[in-house]
């Protein structure tokens, strides 16, 4: 069965104490060299019927309104399993998107 | 009066909810998140806990539960509904109180007896407090950052709408100290400290008086009864 995969960021200007607390982890094994850990989440959406623009839109929905929340984070990727943001066969960049809104 | 406490998988505090519910004078009725039933209850309180295991998002999927759907409906009449910690992350993910929680500043569990200031008084669930009252109430909790973009805590503090203010410091990293926020029209409240554990003398916070004598949050609980009686 196909699968889109969700990405979902904290906000940049919010505080990431998860991201900051590996990144404090990393300078104490002296990796100091990386200076900054941002934590977000990935989702795996297993569906039935075919990989098209409609089940693409339909995640993209679903994404922004429940698997993440406006207030504290952005959606940054919707896109199928292996990259394409538009149905195999369509027309599209096989890139993720890099904001929400941003792909067709 | 009768005031539903709802219960969800992974709420902690249902239980001290009701009791702070029938110390204040009310009815204390068990609600429970998979159904569709409010059973007709005066007033709602949305417990503190752990609801989904902190899943996705504190309070997310319980903001999706059946009972959710009719606690949105009440909100919207005016029937009263107060949220503590969990449930106010809930009231938060359901867009009924603007802005959201997240994880402390300082990245650990916090659990102490906080002072606030009572901040809006005018509240169903903040009537009975004088103005700028100080009160300490416990305050257990992991992701009570509370947080909105610069427009929104602009309007609440414009608005009169932080109902709660930590003092003393603040234990989360929340924007401005806020605690506790009501909506515009002052039925919904939600707060991250916990006024159900501060109802009865020898099981609330250390006051100058007396060890375990503090009982400052059974205002909020009697607050929100005047409020009906005054309603009704």
């Amino acid at each position: 069965m196909p699968i889109i995969v969700v990405e979902v960021m904290p906000k940049a200007e919010l505080l990431d104490p998860q991201g900051k607390a590996v990144a404090g982890a990393l300078a104490r094994l002296g990796k100091s060299r990386f200076t900054g850990v941002r934590l977000g989440k990935r989702f795996e959406v297993t569906f039935e019927g075919e990989a098209d623009d409609a089940s693409l839109a339909e995640v993209r929905e679903l994404a922004e309104s429940i698997l993440s929340n406006s207030v504290i984070e952005d959606v940054v990727s919707v896109r199928f399993e292996g990259g394409a943001t538009r149905a195999a066969g369509a027309h599209a960049a096989e890139t993720p998107v890099d904001a929400p809104g941003s792909a067709a | 009066m009768r005031i539903g406490v709802v219960t969800f998988p992974g709420s902690l505090d249902d239980r001290d909810a009701q009791r702070a519910v029938r110390m204040a004078g009310a009815e204390a009725v068990a609600l429970w998140h998979g159904e569709h039933d409010l059973h007709g209850v005066d007033a709602i309180v949305l417990p503190g806990g752990f609801s989904y295991g902190d899943y996705l998002r504190a309070g997310a999927i319980a903001s999706l539960s059946p009972i959710m759907a009719e606690v949105i409906v009440a909100a919207n009449r005016g029937v009263p509904v107060l949220g503590i910690c969990n449930g106010f992350q809930m009231l938060a993910e359901a867009h009924l109180l603007p802005g959201g929680l997240i994880r402390n500043d300082h990245g650990t569990f916090i659990c102490r007896d906080q002072r606030l200031r009572v901040e809006n008084t005018s509240t169903a669930w903040t009537n009975g407090f004088s103005d700028a009252a100080e009160i300490t109430i416990p305050l257990k909790n992991g992701e009570g950052g509370f947080v909105a973009d610069a427009e929104t805590i602009a309007r609440l503090e414009g608005e009169g709408r932080v109902a709660f203010r930590y003092l003393g410091m603040n234990p989360n990293g929340s924007i401005n100290d806020i605690a506790g926020v009501t909506n515009a029209r002052g039925n919904v409240v939600g707060l991250m400290p916990h006024p159900e554990h501060a109802i009865e003398e020898g099981f609330g916070p250390d006051t100058p008086a007396a060890m375990r004598s503090g009982i400052d949050g059974l205002t909020v609980f009697t607050s929100a009864i005047a409020a009906l009686v005054a309603a009704a």
